[in-house]
């Protein structure tokens, strides 16, 4: 067992977890943060992605212990309040998401894409970006339309800061 | 995944002492091969020891002709390195098509070599460039370094800490991805060093792992063009059959993949 420190969405935490656990049941079974799912469990599908320290990454194939001091962000730390991310709401207005499994991670992937490219984001570089999370509903399309989308918003939203 | 003890030394030589202590212990750097095969319980050690963070196996150096990369030093920060884009921009595009988004932020170049999986990516640069693999005790060239499918010169608690690589005079890498995996099927890394020696690397092709091309190495000191490699044959022998490919594919992908690494 080990103490773990965190920043979660912005909060301190800290818990006690056996070394060979997997920062993405810390967040879920420890924590309550069920919005980080588990798909594949293997690194391929992406439905675990949250940020660590700012960069996308899956939460499946970190231990606790390779994230311990750092600052997570999940899923559930997007929205402010009642007012959601603008890269949720374009998902929401672009319908590009059904079952909505994977939506977490893709939005999690998707933010820290626009972020890394700022304002400069074409259909081509979204699908290449979204290689490592796996939809089996959409087709992909209203996804990268959502992703383009809140690429503008957040742009706007920046600006506006 | 069956139970271990982590560990996040603060410098090498603490990696080390740690790694003499527990004979079953494991170096963890990204961890995006072993804490998969750890979940398969495929292995198990004792304990994990974290060299993630050791600032002293961070980062890109570039001396003269020598590109230096250390062995934690993630995909997305090579990708994304100046230096690496200066020097040598075959090893940026080569991380730019290993894995995806999130394993580029936590997979690691020493990982890569460590593992030597026979269709990892890094393996390819290695051997084509004549790189030199430091390790916390000694140097080992390229040529010496890869013994086959997932086994290296590397012995028992032996750390890995640098790769640098000759800077050519011209390089490529290109590779068939399995799309699923994003694994190559085939990737052949292409290089001209500046004394004119010519070396090519093939990756996902052979049984024995990562191997050089003698045959494409030849055609391509006489002439560097992919027409130079039309007429080149590589024999099937020694290469993977799978539900993927057969060996006859996966020859003409090495000289396909070679052709396309040529730009």
């Amino acid at each position: 067992m080990s103490a773990i420190k965190l920043t979660v969405n912005g909060k301190s935490v800290s818990a006690d977890a056996e070394d060979r656990t997997l920062l993405v049941h810390l967040l879920r079974d420890q924590l309550g943060l069920t919005g980080t799912h588990v798909g594949c469990d293997t690194s391929q599908c992406g439905a675990c992605t949250v940020h660590i320290d700012g960069r996308a990454v899956k939460s499946c194939t970190v231990l606790v212990g390779q994230a311990n001091g750092s600052k997570i962000t999940t899923i559930e730390g997007l929205s402010r309040g009642d007012e959601l991310h603008p890269m949720q709401a374009a998902f929401r207005d672009n319908h590009g998401l059904q079952c909505g499994y994977c939506t977490p991670g893709m939005i999690m992937s998707a933010v820290d894409m626009v972020h890394r490219h700022g304002g400069k984001l074409d259909e081509a570089t979204v699908r290449q970006e979204l290689e490592g999370n796996i939809c089996r509903c959409t087709g992909y399309h209203n996804i990268v339309k959502s992703v383009l989308d809140a690429a503008g918003r957040m742009k706007v939203a920046n600006a506006a800061e | 995944m069956y139970e271990t003890t982590y560990h996040r030394p603060s410098s090498v030589d603490e990696a080390a002492a740690l790694s003499a202590r527990d004979a079953e212990a494991k170096y963890l750097a990204g961890g995006h091969t072993l804490i998969p095969v750890m979940k398969q319980r495929l292995a198990s050690p004792t304990a994990v020891i974290d060299i993630g963070r050791i600032p002293a196996l961070i980062g890109v150096e570039v001396s003269g002709d020598m590109l230096t990369i250390k062995a934690a030093t993630t995909y997305f920060d090579i990708m994304n390195s100046a230096d690496v884009k200066k020097s040598i921009p075959a090893i940026a595009h080569l991380t730019s098509v290993l894995g995806d988004p999130q394993v580029r932020a936590r997979g690691t170049i020493g990982g890569s070599i460590a593992n030597n999986d026979p269709a990892a990516d890094f393996p390819a640069a290695v051997l084509a460039l004549g790189a030199t693999v430091k390790t916390n005790k000694r140097s080992i060239a390229a040529n010496d370094f890869f013994k086959g499918l997932f086994t290296t010169a590397l012995n028992d608690g032996e750390l890995i800490t640098a790769i640098s690589f000759p800077v050519p005079a011209k390089a490529g890498y290109s590779k068939m991805r399995h799309p699923a995996s994003r694994f190559a099927l085939t990737g052949v890394f292409v290089a001209q060093m500046k004394n004119g020696d010519v070396r090519v690397a093939a990756t996902g092709a052979s049984q024995n792992g990562v191997m050089r091309v003698p045959g494409i190495e030849t055609a391509l000191k006489a002439n560097w063009s992919a027409s130079a490699l039309e007429n080149v044959k590589i024999s099937p022998n020694g290469l993977i059959a799978d539900i993927h490919g057969s060996a006859e594919y996966r020859a003409n992908l090495i000289k396909v993949m070679a052709q396309r690494a040529l730009g």
